[in-house]
């Protein structure tokens, strides 16, 4: 059987691994490079324990080979927080209870960062649909969606507060 | 949950997708998005001897509108077809079904092109291309082959798809003047595969009667299939209730599901007249928008 040799960037650093053709990507993260922040929920592509970035999309990284991947930029939730500072999403989860066992909470975060992305100012119904693809099995997601909220205001006022001193020029 | 052994080859142009598909027809498995083909792999219900990603091939994510179609790249994803403007003004059952297909992270990776030829019996596209008489092309070392969707899709997980063709675009006929659609998808959980899934588009002539009807059913027979009798009973008439009770009932009368846990028989074939009802009233709205 022959090997591949992957090269990938995740979380800003250059990672390499020769890796058999049905390496799925949520193993090469967690076994090889052991980010293991990545969790294996269903590994169905049901439950996105496992959701990371992808070249900018949210993929469930349990239905993806590691050799699709070759070339790509991956974040996963080790790449989140800046130092000690935790990702305005971590803190808004913590805050706002948005986690009990926090099994699916790296995918939740994942997920709902891509969102943000897409749209920084959602309806609590749109952030139920766009997190429709990660299962929570403890908070009923009421916390959740908060969460998602807490760190969309915080967000938006962060770049509100960027913006102002060009503005000001 | 861990694939059988394969190789992998990850082709930059057709060309080199066709050159590889010629030569190893029937033991070569075609990647695009990966949501259908890697639970396969992964339940080893597929154990092909070689993976040939298209991921990376130029030339299969256009959407152009082209002699009277819209032309879709078998390797254009659903979030796509979703988000796209002009699609969503124009055609209205292509954007409604690309919304609902699995949850997000199935639609930024999962391709039109992935999911018509891997013909899952549940999907959704292929009631959308059927309602809408749409033509797939495949592509082979050969030439290419423009089937009707109404021929494509063949029994459960079978389409018309030659082992060494590649599946390279979607067409879809421009909708004239005076014609609305609408997909409607019962599921019973966010994210499940349809319970009964139904595309319909319908055209109004001059006189006030409908002249061209497409319903397309999924999720409720061994494949994707044309309601062809509630289609036969619609040309000619008026829009309204009563043509679309009857037209509905035939729609079910016309299906095959089959008892699974989404429920038996008699409650499938109920669902498909309610849905099939439900879509040619939220497309006889589209064709009176001020009324």
């Amino acid at each position: 059987m022959s090997t591949r040799h992957v090269t990938v960037t995740v979380n800003g650093e250059t990672r390499e691994a020769d890796v058999e053709p049905r390496l799925l990507l949520v193993h090469l993260l967690r076994d090889m490079f052991m980010l293991t922040g990545t969790h294996v929920g269903c590994d169905t592509s049901n439950c996105g324990a496992c959701t990371v970035i992808v070249d900018g999309r949210s993929a469930k990284s349990c239905t993806m080979l590691a050799a699709q991947a070759d070339g790509a930029t991956i974040t996963t939730i080790e790449g989140m927080a800046a130092g000690a500072a935790l990702h305005p999403l971590q803190q808004a989860f913590w805050d706002q209870h948005g986690l009990q066992c926090g099994f699916c909470t790296p995918g939740m975060i994942m997920e709902a960062s891509w969102l943000l992305g897409q749209n920084p100012d959602p309806t609590d119904q749109e952030v139920r649909e766009g997190i429709a693809g990660n299962l929570c099995r403890c908070t009923g997601y009421v916390n959740i969606v908060k969460a998602v909220q807490a760190a969309a205001g915080e967000m938006r006022a962060k770049q509100d507060a960027a913006a102002e001193p060009a503005a000001a020029r | 949950m861990i694939p059988a052994e394969f190789e992998y080859a990850r082709p930059r142009d057709v060309g080199e997708v066709l050159r590889i598909l010629s030569e190893h027809a029937g033991d070569a498995k075609v990647l695009s998005g990966g949501y259908s083909l890697l639970p396969l792999l992964k339940l080893r219900l597929a154990s092909p001897a070689l993976v040939v990603d298209i991921g990376h091939v130029a030339g299969l994510d256009g959407i152009a509108e082209q002699d009277g179609e819209l032309r879709i790249g078998a390797r254009v994803t659903h979030a796509r077809l979703a988000a796209d403007a002009d699609i969503a003004a124009r055609y209205l059952v292509v954007h409604e079904a690309a919304g609902g297909i699995g949850d997000p992270q199935v639609r930024n990776w999962g391709t039109i092109g992935g999911s018509c030829a891997h013909a899952d019996p549940s999907s959704d596209w292929p009631a959308v291309l059927i309602a809408t008489r749409a033509s797939l092309v495949c592509r082979s070392v050969k030439g290419d082959r423009t089937i009707a969707a109404r021929d494509f899709f063949v029994d459960s997980f079978q389409t018309a798809i030659e082992p060494d063709e590649l599946l390279v675009e979607i067409r879809i006929p421009t909708p004239a003047a005076g014609t609305a659609s609408a997909y409607k998808k019962l599921e019973r959980r966010a994210g499940d595969f349809a319970t009964v899934g139904v595309a319909v588009q319908l055209h109004l002539g001059a006189d006030g009667r409908i002249d061209h009807a497409g319903v397309g059913l999924t999720a409720v027979a061994e494949t994707p299939f044309a309601a062809t009798k509630a289609e036969s009973q619609l040309v000619g008439a008026h829009p309204g209730p009563e043509i679309f009770r009857q037209a509905a009932e035939a729609a079910a009368e016309q299906s095959r599901p089959s008892e699974d846990r989404h429920g038996p028989v008699d409650y499938k074939r109920a669902m498909v007249a309610e849905m099939t009802g439900r879509a040619l009233t939220a497309a006889a709205a589209r064709l009176h928008p001020t009324a």
